[in-house]
């Protein structure tokens, strides 16, 4: 069998756009207008649901009136699939911007013979679409004929041509299929007719979680995203999470927001985070992980601003009643309408569908702040590659959107054995800031400790600080860092208490000191006085005794000339007086 | 070969949907022609639909493949797609059974 091959597969290639959340992101615009596409999936993955939104967005959205036309069934489950989508089937039916036609197939009604062909099934899709101005047309299922007729080989052909028809007619088309057994993309090998666009759905359930996945498997002739994308059809109907988004062009603005404790924001330089980053708590249990993320929502509702709290581990009246104890009132908050908590149990859906949720919610409420308590219990059961590109979509729409996200993040392994940062790796790469919280246990109690791993774009402290819970809030203390480790707690405190008395005495040693040196130059003066004292005493007594002696020698001589003159002697006879003593 | 229908009393009310004058069309007529004058002498009545000319008609039927014949009276409808070159299946189809001598 040979393949149709379009000649119009040029690269710019026009688009029809769907208006489903996310699948025209993927595509690059929509589905190739013009042209059919398949969409093919097993049963209750979604197709119906996709093919019927393409065509009702695009009656109501792009102003192409389309024509559904079901070999199955269904007509109240479609109306009902369109009132989710806020539309009333009925009322686009009598306004001409859909025709629904129910073509059925009974197959005990139905005898063959001889040679025929489908022409009713042309005439009658050419009808619908003359009667209403159709530019989209929807199949669902056609796979039904084969069931219905005996004869695949007439109906082979057919359909062959109704594809060929449809295009030639310029529909924009979804023709829906059932997955085939094993690799086979569809039941009865439709792929071999719809050539130029193929859509495959899938639902899988993994640990007792479904999630639906949606890949463009083909697309000729345009660009197209080819991983698995999970979707949700939900209460808005049917929305792709383009995991990763194809660019990463968000701004990045410079205005600051403070995390609510200061020594923290001081150690974020000086000014908290960047607005519209991603910030990442990590650590054991009990750390104050929540702490510090009700903290960051609070102080987004003191700015005036709206923050958006995700509990996933408490109720938001246990939140309130918590945060209370650590000083923290958060029900005027949530009274004023500032702060909104969302609570709920991690395991009631799948990710993906917390993601839409979050999404949703994050929409509704405009916040300044989202702040998500836990993570790890979204991630619960996931691997690394399947919760991580899901995190990312999360985070991107949140940058986008200019909000600054809080996560927290139980980190396994503890404290001791394993590195608590090697448990979140995957994660990390995708936030700015990262917060890591450990605990210490040393001296008899368990102690909280908090670092800044990292915090891309700002100057960030190395230190580590111990992370103080109290009535009175949160606050962040230096440890004591001594030779050879850190204290924390009472033994801060009591090393604080032992510094402080060491000094003390330390002061009254140098003041001893001081005293004693001042006595000892005392008595060294006292010494020079002294010996000034005693240099003055003999000096006086030498100049008493030359004194004395010349007053003897007078005394002397005149005694000497006296005895002379009495003597009769000459005064030579000085000498021989001398000589004579 | 001699032929009877179970009820005399009976009419068929038959129904051919057609588009255009195709050669399958024609030959589905005159088939069905055939056939009906040959079992049903004076008891049916064929009512030819050109679906070119009406297509609302084709929803009303259930039609997607042409021709088709279809038995609306006696009840229950039934469908007959094809030429009608099978006279036997044609036959089985309009429970009309062939009494063979």
């Amino acid at each position: 069998m040979n393949k149709q091959r379009s000649p119009r597969a040029t690269p710019g290639l026009p688009k029809s756009p769907t208006g489903i959340t996310g699948l025209d992101e993927i595509t690059g615009g929509g589905l190739p207008a013009g042209r059919p596409t398949l969409v093919c999936g097993s049963a209750g993955c979604g197709k119906t649901m996709m093919a019927m939104e393409f065509l009702v967005r695009g009656a109501v959205e792009f102003g192409e009136p389309g024509v559904f036309m079901m070999f199955e069934e269904n007509a109240a489950e479609l109306t009902a699939n369109v009132r989710s989508l806020g539309f009333d089937l009925d009322q686009l039916v009598q306004q001409k911007k859909i025709a629904v036609h129910h073509v059925q197939i009974e197959r005990s009604e139905i005898e063959e013979t001889g040679e025929y062909d489908l022409e009713g099934l042309f005439i009658r899709l050419g009808h619908a679409i003359d009667s209403i101005g159709a530019k989209r047309v929807v199949l669902d299922t056609v796979e039904a004929l084969f069931a219905g007729l005996p004869n695949h080989a007439i109906l082979r052909a057919e359909l062959r041509r109704l594809f060929r028809w449809l295009k030639d007619r310029g529909m924009t088309a979804i023709i829906t299929g059932e997955k085939g057994e094993g690799n086979a993309i569809t039941r009865y090998g439709l792929e071999e007719y719809v050539a130029d666009c193929v859509i495959t759905l899938d639902h899988r359930v993994k640990e007792q979680i479904s999630t639906r996945r949606l890949r463009v498997l083909k697309y000729r002739g345009s660009a197209h995203g080819t991983n698995e994308y999970p979707f949700l059809i939900g209460e808005r109907g049917f929305s792709v999470l383009p995991i990763t988004s194809l660019r990463l062009d968000h701004a990045a603005p410079a205005e600051r927001l403070s995390t609510g404790i200061a020594r923290l924001d001081q150690m974020l330089g000086g000014q908290g985070v960047f607005r519209g980053s991603s910030v990442l708590v990590s650590g054991a249990p009990g750390t104050g992980k929540s702490s510090i993320g009700a903290n960051f929502a609070d102080a987004a509702c003191r700015h005036g601003e709206r923050a958006l709290l995700f509990a996933y581990e408490e109720s938001s009246a246990q939140i309130l009643r918590n945060m209370r104890s650590i000083g923290m009132d958060l029900a005027p908050w949530v009274k004023k309408g500032r702060l909104q908590i969302y609570a709920s149990r991690p395991a009631l859906s799948g990710l993906e569908q917390h993601l839409v949720e979050m999404h949703d919610m994050v929409k509704a409420f405009r916040p300044a702040v989202v702040v998500v308590d836990p993570i790890s219990n979204l991630t619960l059961e996931r691997s690394e590659t399947e919760v991580m590109p899901t995190l990312m979509r999360l985070i991107d729409f949140l940058k986008q959107e200019q909000i600054t996200s809080l996560f927290t993040s139980l980190t396994t392994g503890g404290s001791g054995t394993s590195a608590p940062e090697d448990s979140q790796v995957g994660v990390s790469s995708l936030m700015d800031t990262w917060l890591l919280l450990r605990n210490v246990e040393f001296n008899g109690e368990r102690n909280r400790l908090i670092y800044v791993l990292k915090s891309r774009g700002m100057a960030h402290s190395n230190q580590v600080r111990e992370f103080v819970l109290s009535d009175a809030g949160i606050d962040l203390v230096d440890v004591y860092l001594g030779a050879d480790r850190v204290l924390t707690g009472t033994a801060r405190v009591a090393q604080a208490a032992h510094e402080r008395s060491a000094a003390e005495l330390r002061r009254e040693d140098h003041e001893r000191k001081l005293r004693q040196l001042a006595a000892k130059r005392k008595a060294i003066e006292a010494q020079i006085a002294a010996l000034h004292a005693e240099g003055e005493a003999e000096a006086a007594e030498v100049k008493f005794a030359i004194a004395q002696e010349s007053l003897q020698e007078t005394t002397t001589q005149q005694n000497s000339a006296a005895m002379a003159q009495l003597r009769g002697g000459a005064t030579t006879a000085n000498n021989a007086t001398k000589g004579k003593r | 070969m001699s032929t009877m229908t179970k009820t005399e009393t009976e009419t068929y009310e038959l129904r051919l949907y057609v588009a255009g004058q195709t050669a399958k069309s024609l030959a589905a007529l005159a088939n069905l022609q055939r056939i009906c004058e040959t079992h049903l002498a004076g008891q049916y009545r064929i009512e030819v639909i050109d679906l070119l000319k009406t297509p609302q008609l084709a929803a009303g039927d259930q039609i997607f493949a042409l021709p088709t014949l279809v038995r609306r009276l006696p009840e229950p409808i039934k469908k007959i797609i094809g030429d009608l070159s099978n006279e036997e299946r044609v036959l089985v189809g309009l429970d009309l059974q062939p009494l063979n001598g």
